[in-house]
Formats: structure tokens, C-alpha cells, sequence
């Protein structure tokens, strides 16, 4: 096999490189910069054009070398090539070919185009290694226009009471898309440090976000009040979101599809918006592909796989270290990551 | 991918409709309305928001409509039309799964109303869908029709609707509306609605109505209260006390008795009629054939409130008696002579006509005894009073609820009067501390509501010399993140999977604190606990140090000799 499953991470013995390695490595090829799959730690690191200033900001300094999509490098014959995944800035698939044989590594991946990630593109492969966060029938998205459509009421209803609109969301990428998305309202968005860090980053690196403002100790109350914060779930039920009353909390993530998940967190509003695609989305993109086998990794990986097994698709159930490192970090199962 | 969009319409997340507001509604009518409120009462968080959207529904919606939302929400569910299994069949087969996706859907959703809300895909038109009370009506002709016709008209519905009516939809047919409404909270927003008093409307509410028939105007306004006659009083209910009892100030303005431990009742005798209503408005005067004898010596315009208990020669019995008694339609002779009930009388609010609640506690007390004297009858007892001196000595008799079959004690202030619902100030119950043990996990399931697709329920085992036997299921006693925590080890941890159930690596120990232990034969370990549930996640116990299956006998032994010893004593008085 081109790629091996091993306790460090996806091994390509030929190449001598991993993908998204959760131990550290020689080498890692890095999907994309969410810290399940960007680990500190390995010596060399390869990565998109575009995830190179995020992994800076949350690894340091590294040896890093960034490509853009579809430029083809080689290791040790082993032809390597990314290919945008949706998921995230700079999230890419992992192409690599060696001797006739084709593997694609998704990583996270999302089929609807956010205009932010750059377009989902499927690609040719003969073993495919997908991901299956909500790889389960119930998971199926409304389209982005009816999500956002959703959030801006609601911001807009908040703001005609007088009350802020506290938004939780993952600071890199959910983050990124809500600040577009209500960015349209024309209402001063303000962010928690995290999501700040995030933002200034990417304005640096020449992305044209509607301007946020960090929240500090002194900017008045009354400057925030009726407008929008962003901040990540950990900010959920703390002092500091407390600052903002009177406020109104919503959650942006996929889980929010099923009403105890929405339930249990206790905030006014849920909105099911997330950045991995739906069960329609990865049963599509696979019937694309159409690989000889497919690769199912984290989420509903043992449902998923037998499911593609009875439709006649060969499928295997690989367990990785993707999709766990928020879920023990924040103990809840709400930052998809 | 052109096919892909038009999933994506179809299948609106159900928050869409939820988080519009009031003032965006359009439309006051038919079950769209209902499904609306429904679905944004289950996620509103504020008191406040929830009784303004009853109370606009009260005013707004068709009045037939609003009778069946009173009846759903005390619990006036019909029978259920079809069952679980077919409709989950039914969803499965028309989103094209197969059966054990279906089920692993449902573990992870956690609700069967939602899980098929979620799966089944609906028609690009949505049509006007008929009132609530159309659909409870077409639901209860079901029982005549055809399984064929069933599947068509539950199909065809789900097929019209969107996802929250869907939701909604099936809710109805399933039962069950709990979703963060009290009953209370309901009649506060009829109060505030109509301008009438609370606790009337609370009276007007209880007992037996039929949603069918009654109109609005009749059950809520109380226009032509023919069978008034036959309703309780809503009951008084006590907080539990959470301060040393001393602060409740002089110990002579209280008047104590034991908690009892069985079904809360209220017998009334009206009309030359007889009934014994449940604290749940559960008629139950059939069940209870042993009570009936009493009415002879009831006068017309009687109420009294009580305990139903099982008991032998004055002594009650534990409640897991009672529970074969619970849900039986037709009592077996056996089960009159095995566990046979009797009233435990504390209070008479009713008497020869006359409504006593606005009188002092002590005087109604005292009434109470007079009726009691008379009645002589093997069935109707008197809780009794308990007479101390002190809070100290209280406290030390309250030591020894467990001897007297009950739970605990109860206060109650001598000259209050008796309120409608849970009111602070004047009832307390004040519980004995629970019994323990530790105890290990080894399965796990996920939970249900505001719990789906988490590892919240678990099974625990005692040891029995190497072996491990299970003994009790627990569901409740940890906080949020301690399910989180749990449910990480689940999924770390997970051996075997059978269906739902997870068997988990016997590693996490949990003290399970219960109120009363019974003999079974329904169980592996051969006891049964009542109100098991987990109060302390023992991080400092291993599987080692967990008590045995003999410490869970022993414990039986003790709770069931004070008991033999106790009806003994009373059979020779």
C-alpha cells in the first residue's frame, strides 16, 4: 500500500512522508491548520500557501514549505500534489501518486463552496481516505443562503431590541464565515482574542474580512450593546460573556441539527451550519470519485463504511487521532474540528 | 449535483422555523401554528418568553386547538393510533434505509418523533395542513382502519409537512410533550390570557375532561361545569428542606408526621359518588377496589388527601409492592391478597360540601381525626402525629424513618392554609439521607432529550468473588461535564456493542445512593433499588475496592427485618 495506517499517522513508506502525523516525524504533509491535524513537533512541514501564516500563528516557527494547489512536488519519486477540501482557509487534499497508484487524502472537506476555502474539488483516485463527522443520514444541510439567511435575522432582530448578539463558533474557519456572513448587516462585530488572533493574521496575509474589533476591558458597553460578538464555544457560560448583558448566545455548528445537542448547551439559539459536509455531501463526492476502495477515518466511521460496503462500494473503517483533540479539550462534542 | 440542491431544500434544519420571532408569524392558524409554538417552546430559555408565546397562542389560535394544547400538556394523550415499531419501519422504508441505519440514527437522535422528523423527505409543496383538532380527530379513527390505510395517511402527512411540523406530527402520535413547559407554567399563561384566577383554573383543569367534547368555553371559563363534582383539588405540594430545621423558627407552630413513600391520592365522595384521583389526575378509583368499601362511611361533600400505600395490619410495605399494582387494568385476587392497599389519611379539604383550604392546618387536622373515628374501617388509616418537644429530639426520630417504612419526615405549619401547587414556606419534606454503595460501570447507553448521542445512562455491578454482577441502572446524579467526562471513557473504552449498549472496561467507580431496597427475582442480583441514581464519582476508589454483592444483601436483610419485626408487632396488638 501507498499510504499505511500506523500509530504515528497515514505513512507513505516510499516517499518517507506522513499526513497530518499525530505523533512527531521527519516529515509532515499537512492538511490543514485545525490542531487535530496540525501537530507541533515534526521537522519538516509542507502545507498550502494559504495555511502557512495560520500554522505559524498556532505552532511557531518551523521549517515550513507551502504550495499552491495543484503544483506538483515529488519526494523520493512520490509525486505530491494539494487540491482544495472546502473546509477551511488553505484546507487541501492531499494527492499522492506513485508507480500508477493514486491516493487522495481529504482530510476535513466540505462539498458546498463558502467562497472562502475555495471550491470543494473532487479528484480522481483509486483509494480514498475520507473523513465522517456527520456521516450519518440525519445530517443533511440546508443550503449556505438559508443558514446565513437565519443568523442575520436573528442578529437583526437582537439589534432592534437592543441586545448584542453573542455568536459561538470555532475561531478558525466557522469563525471566518459568520463574520462574512453578518458582515453584510453592517453592525459592528466585535471579537474574543482568539478569534482576533485569527482575523489579524489573515488580514496580513491579504484577506479582505469586514473589519472586527478585539474586545477589550476598555471599549464602553454601550458600544457593544444591540452589535455582534464572535467568540469560540470555550467562551460559553464565562465571566466574560456575561460583560455583554443584555445578550443573546447561538452556536454555530452542524451538531446543532439535533435538538439535545442543541438542548444541552444552553444557549438561545442553534444555528446547523458546519464547515464538513453532509451525509448527501460524502456519499456524492464518493460516487464521483468512484474509488476502488475508500478509507472511512473519524466520525461515524463503523457506519459509514458498512453502509458503503451494502451499496457496493469497498470501504474500511480506519481509526486516527482526527476529530478527538477538541472533543477531550473542551469535553463537549461542539467545536467540529 | 442538481439532485443534491433539492435535498438541501427539503431538508430544512429544524431551528428555521423555531428562531423566527412572534411578530414575524403570518399565519395564527391550523397545526402549522401549533408545530411553531411547539418547537420554539423547546428551545426557549426564559420563563418569561415561554408564558408570552403560550399565553399569544391562547388568545390567537383556533379554540379547539387550544383544548387539545391543554390536554396534550397535563398529559391527556390518546392512545396511540400506531405504534413505534411501524412507524419506524414506515420512515425507514419510504428514506429509502435499512433498518439498522435507522436504528443507529435513532441512538444518536435520541427521539423517535425527531429521528424520523429529521429522515424522511418531504415534497417540495407545502400544503395548508388542517386544524390540530382535525388531526386528533382523523388519529383516533385510525384504530377502525386498514394498516394500509394507516401508512398511507401517516405517510402522506409526513410527505406535506417540514421538518418541525413533522416533528411535531409525530409527537402526537407517539405522546409525550415534555419539552420544558410545566403544567404550571401552562395555567399561568391561561391565567394571564383570560384575567382568571390561577388555582381556579388549576381546579377547573384537574380530574376528568374529555378534549374530544369539552369546549374552551366549558374548560377553561367554566361555563357549564357539569361534572365539576368529580374533580380534586390540585394537590399541595412540599419543597425539600435544604436549612437545619430550627430555622423554621418554633418548633410547637409545626405539626410533623412520617413521608410516605407510595402513590399520593385524594378520595372524594360527591354526588353519592366515589373517587380516587391520583397526584398525576389519574383516575385510579377502579385499581384500588380495597378503598372502595370507605364510601359508606364518607358523607356527601368529602375530600380527603392521603397516601396509598401498600400495608399489612397498618404497616406500609416497600414500594416495589405497589409497583405491581401500578398499570394493572384487571387486579388479580392474588395480587389483592399480596400486596394489598390502604389510605393513609393527612388532611381533609372537603367537608359535608365545604371547601376547608382557606381554614388553618390544625383545625382541618383535628376535623380529619373526627371523620377518622368513624370510619373504622381496616383500609383507612391516619398517618399519625409525631410528638416532640424539640428540633433535636425531630431530628433524632427522623433517624428512624426507615423502621417506620417511610422516607423522612414532613412539616407542615400549623396554621397554613392549603395552597395550590408547589409554594414555599409552609410544606416541607425533610428526607433521610439515602442509603449507598459503590459500585462499578460496565454498560453504557446513550441517553434520551437534552442527552442525545451521549453515554448518560449507565448499568453498575457490585463484585460477587472475581465476578462482577450487575445490579442497578443509573441515569442521573452527574453533572454536564462529569457526562462529558464518562462519556469520553465510553468511547475510549467501549469492549462490546450490543445494539445501543456499550459494555465499557470495569474501571470507573460511582457511590449509588437509593432510598429503599427490595427482594426480586426480575433481577440478576436478586434485589431491586428504588430511586437509584449516582451521587459521587468515586475517583478514589478502583475496581478493587467496590462492595460486594454480599454488603447488597446484607443491607436487605437489615431493611427487611425492621419491616417483619414491624408487622409482627402490629399483627399482635
Amino acid at each position: 500500500m501507498l499510504i499505511e495506517f500506523t500509530d504515528r499517522g497515514l505513512y507513505c513508506r516510499q516517499g518517507e512522508f506522513y499526513i497530518d502525523p499525530w505523533k512527531p516525524v521527519e516529515a509532515a504533509v499537512i492538511t490543514h491548520a485545525h490542531s487535530d491535524h496540525a501537530r507541533p513537533g515534526n521537522n519538516n512541514y509542507l502545507c498550502h500557501d494559504r495555511t502557512l501564516p495560520l500554522l505559524r500563528l498556532r505552532l511557531g516557527e518551523n521549517n515550513y514549505q507551502s504550495v499552491p494547489w495543484n503544483e506538483t512536488t515529488f519526494r523520493n519519486g512520490v509525486k505530491i500534489s494539494l487540491h482544495p477540501a472546502g473546509h477551511i482557509i488553505g484546507s487541501s487534499q492531499v494527492r499522492v501518486e506513485y508507480a500508477g497508484e493514486v491516493w487522495v487524502v481529504s482530510g476535513d472537506y466540505k462539498t458546498e463552496n463558502d467562497h472562502i476555502s475555495g471550491a470543494f474539488e473532487p479528484v480522481k483516485c483509486h483509494h480514498f481516505v475520507t473523513e465522517s463527522t456527520f456521516g450519518l443520514p440525519i445530517y443533511n444541510w440546508a443550503s449556505q443562503k438559508e443558514q446565513y439567511q437565519l443568523v442575520q435575522n436573528w442578529v437583526q432582530q437582537n439589534h432592534e431590541n437592543g441586545i448584542t448578539s453573542v455568536l459561538y463558533a470555532y475561531s478558525l474557519g466557522k469563525s471566518q464565515r459568520i463574520i462574512k456572513a453578518v458582515g453584510e448587516l453592517g453592525l459592528p462585530i466585535y471579537a474574543h482574542g482568539a478569534v482576533a488572533n485569527v482575523q489579524e493574521v489573515l488580514r496580513n496575509d491579504g484577506w479582505d474580512f469586514p473589519l472586527v474589533r478585539r474586545v477589550t476591558k476598555d471599549i464602553p458597553s454601550e458600544h457593544i450593546r444591540g452589535n455582534i460578538v464572535i467568540a469560540p464555544g470555550s467562551a460559553e457560560n464565562s465571566p466574560w460573556t456575561r460583560r455583554f448583558a443584555p445578550y443573546k448566545t447561538a452556536v454555530c455548528s452542524g451538531w446543532m441539527q439535533v435538538r439535545g445537542n442543541f438542548r444541552r448547551r444552553n444557549t438561545d439559539a442553534g444555528f446547523p451550519i458546519s464547515d464538513h459536509a453532509d451525509w448527501q455531501g460524502l456519499l456524492d463526492t464518493i460516487k464521483l470519485i468512484s474509488p476502488e476502495k475508500v478509507y472511512v477515518t473519524h466520525g461515524f466511521q463503523s457506519v459509514f463504511s458498512r453502509y458503503l460496503n451494502e451499496s457496493g462500494i469497498n470501504a474500511a473503517e480506519v481509526k486516527t487521532e482526527f476529530g478527538t483533540e477538541e472533543e477531550v479539550a473542551t469535553t463537549e462534542q461542539t467545536d467540529e474540528v | 449535483m442538481e439532485q443534491r440542491k433539492k435535498l438541501q431544500q427539503q431538508n430544512k434544519p429544524m431551528k428555521s422555523e423555531e428562531n423566527k420571532s412572534l411578530a414575524e408569524e403570518k399565519t395564527t392558524e391550523g397545526f402549522s401554528y401549533f408545530a411553531r409554538v411547539i418547537g420554539e417552546l423547546g428551545t426557549l430559555t426564559g420563563t418569561n418568553d415561554k408564558l408570552n408565546l403560550l399565553s399569544h397562542f391562547f388568545s390567537k389560535a383556533n379554540e379547539k386547538d387550544r383544548v387539545w394544547l391543554i390536554a396534550l400538556f397535563s398529559g391527556r394523550r390518546p392512545k396511540r393510533p400506531v405504534n413505534a415499531s411501524l412507524l419506524s419501519l414506515w420512515a425507514s422504508e419510504i428514506a429509502g434505509l435499512p433498518p439498522w441505519l435507522y436504528d443507529e440514527c435513532y441512538h444518536v437522535v435520541g427521539d423517535l418523533a425527531e429521528t424520523i422528523a429529521l429522515l424522511v423527505p418531504h415534497s417540495e409543496t407545502h400544503s395548508q395542513l388542517p386544524f390540530l383538532f382535525e388531526y386528533m380527530n382523523l388519529l383516533s379513527e385510525l384504530d377502525q382502519k386498514t394498516e394500509t390505510e394507516r401508512k398511507n395517511f401517516i405517510i402522506e402527512n409526513w410527505r406535506r409537512m417540514d421538518t418541525v411540523e413533522r416533528f411535531v406530527f409525530n409527537k402526537l402520535i407517539t405522546g409525550g410533550f415534555r419539552i420544558g413547559v410545566s403544567k404550571q407554567l401552562m395555567i399561568n399563561a391561561l391565567a394571564k390570557t383570560t384575567g382568571e384566577d390561577a388555582s381556579l383554573l388549576a381546579h377547573r383543569l384537574s380530574g376528568h375532561w374529555n378534549p374530544y367534547q369539552v369546549t374552551y368555553e366549558e374548560l377553561v371559563l367554566g361555563k357549564g361545569e357539569g361534572d365539576a363534582y368529580s374533580r380534586p383539588y390540585p394537590f399541595c405540594l412540599a419543597y425539600a428542606l435544604e436549612v437545619p430545621a430550627s430555622d423554621l423558627g418554633a418548633p410547637e407552630d409545626w405539626y410533623a408526621e412520617w413521608k410516605w413513600d407510595g402513590i399520593r391520592g385524594q378520595l372524594i365522595r360527591r354526588n353519592n359518588e366515589w373517587f380516587v384521583w391520583s397526584r398525576g389526575e389519574e383516575l385510579m378509583t377502579e385499581k384500588f377496589p380495597e378503598l372502595l368499601p370507605l364510601r359508606g362511611f364518607f358523607p356527601d361533600g368529602t375530600v380527603v388527601d392521603g397516601e396509598v400505600l401498600i400495608a399489612r395490619n397498618g404497616v406500609p410495605l416497600p414500594f416495589s409492592l405497589l409497583q405491581t399494582r401500578i398499570g394493572r387494568k384487571n387486579i388479580s385476587k392474588k395480587q389483592l391478597t399480596e400486596a394489598p392497599v390502604s389510605f393513609f389519611a393527612f388532611d381533609l379539604l372537603e367537608w359535608k360540601g365545604e371547601d376547608l383550604r382557606q381554614i388553618a392546618f390544625k383545625e382541618r387536622r383535628r376535623l380529619l381525626q373526627a371523620l377518622y373515628e368513624n370510619v373504622q374501617h381496616p383500609a383507612f388509616l391516619m398517618s399519625p402525629e409525631i410528638i416532640y418537644s424539640d428540633w433535636e429530639e425531630l431530628t433524632e426520630i427522623r433517624q428512624r424513618s426507615r423502621e417506620n417504612g417511610s422516607e423522612g419526615l414532613m412539616l407542615k405549619r400549623k396554621s397554613s392554609t392549603y395552597q395550590t401547587g408547589r409554594k414555599r414556606g409552609d410544606w416541607w419534606k425533610w428526607k433521610i439521607d439515602p442509603m449507598t454503595i459503590d459500585a462499578v460501570m460496565i454498560y453504557a447507553q446513550k441517553g434520551h432529550g437534552r442527552r442525545s448521542n451521549l453515554y448518560s445512562d449507565y448499568t453498575f455491578a457490585v463484585r460477587d468473588g472475581d465476578k462482577l454482577v450487575p445490579f442497578t441502572k443509573a441515569y442521573s446524579g452527574l453533572t454536564d461535564k462529569e457526562i462529558a467526562q464518562v462519556d469520553n471513557f465510553v468511547k475510549r473504552n467501549s469492549l462490546e456493542k450490543f445494539g445501543p449498549v456499550r459494555t465499557v472496561k470495569a474501571e470507573l467507580v460511582f457511590e449509588i445512593a437509593f432510598e429503599g431496597i427490595a427482594a426480586s427475582n426480575r433481577h440478576k442480583s436478586g434485589v431491586a433499588l428504588r430511586f437509584p441514581r449516582m451521587s459521587r464519582w468515586r475517583h478514589d476508589k478502583k475496581v478493587e475496592d467496590i462492595n460486594t454483592l454480599g454488603d447488597l444483601k446484607n443491607m436487605l436483610k437489615i431493611y427487611d427485618a425492621v419491616r417483619e419485626e414491624q408487622t409482627r408487632d402490629a399483627r399482635e396488638d
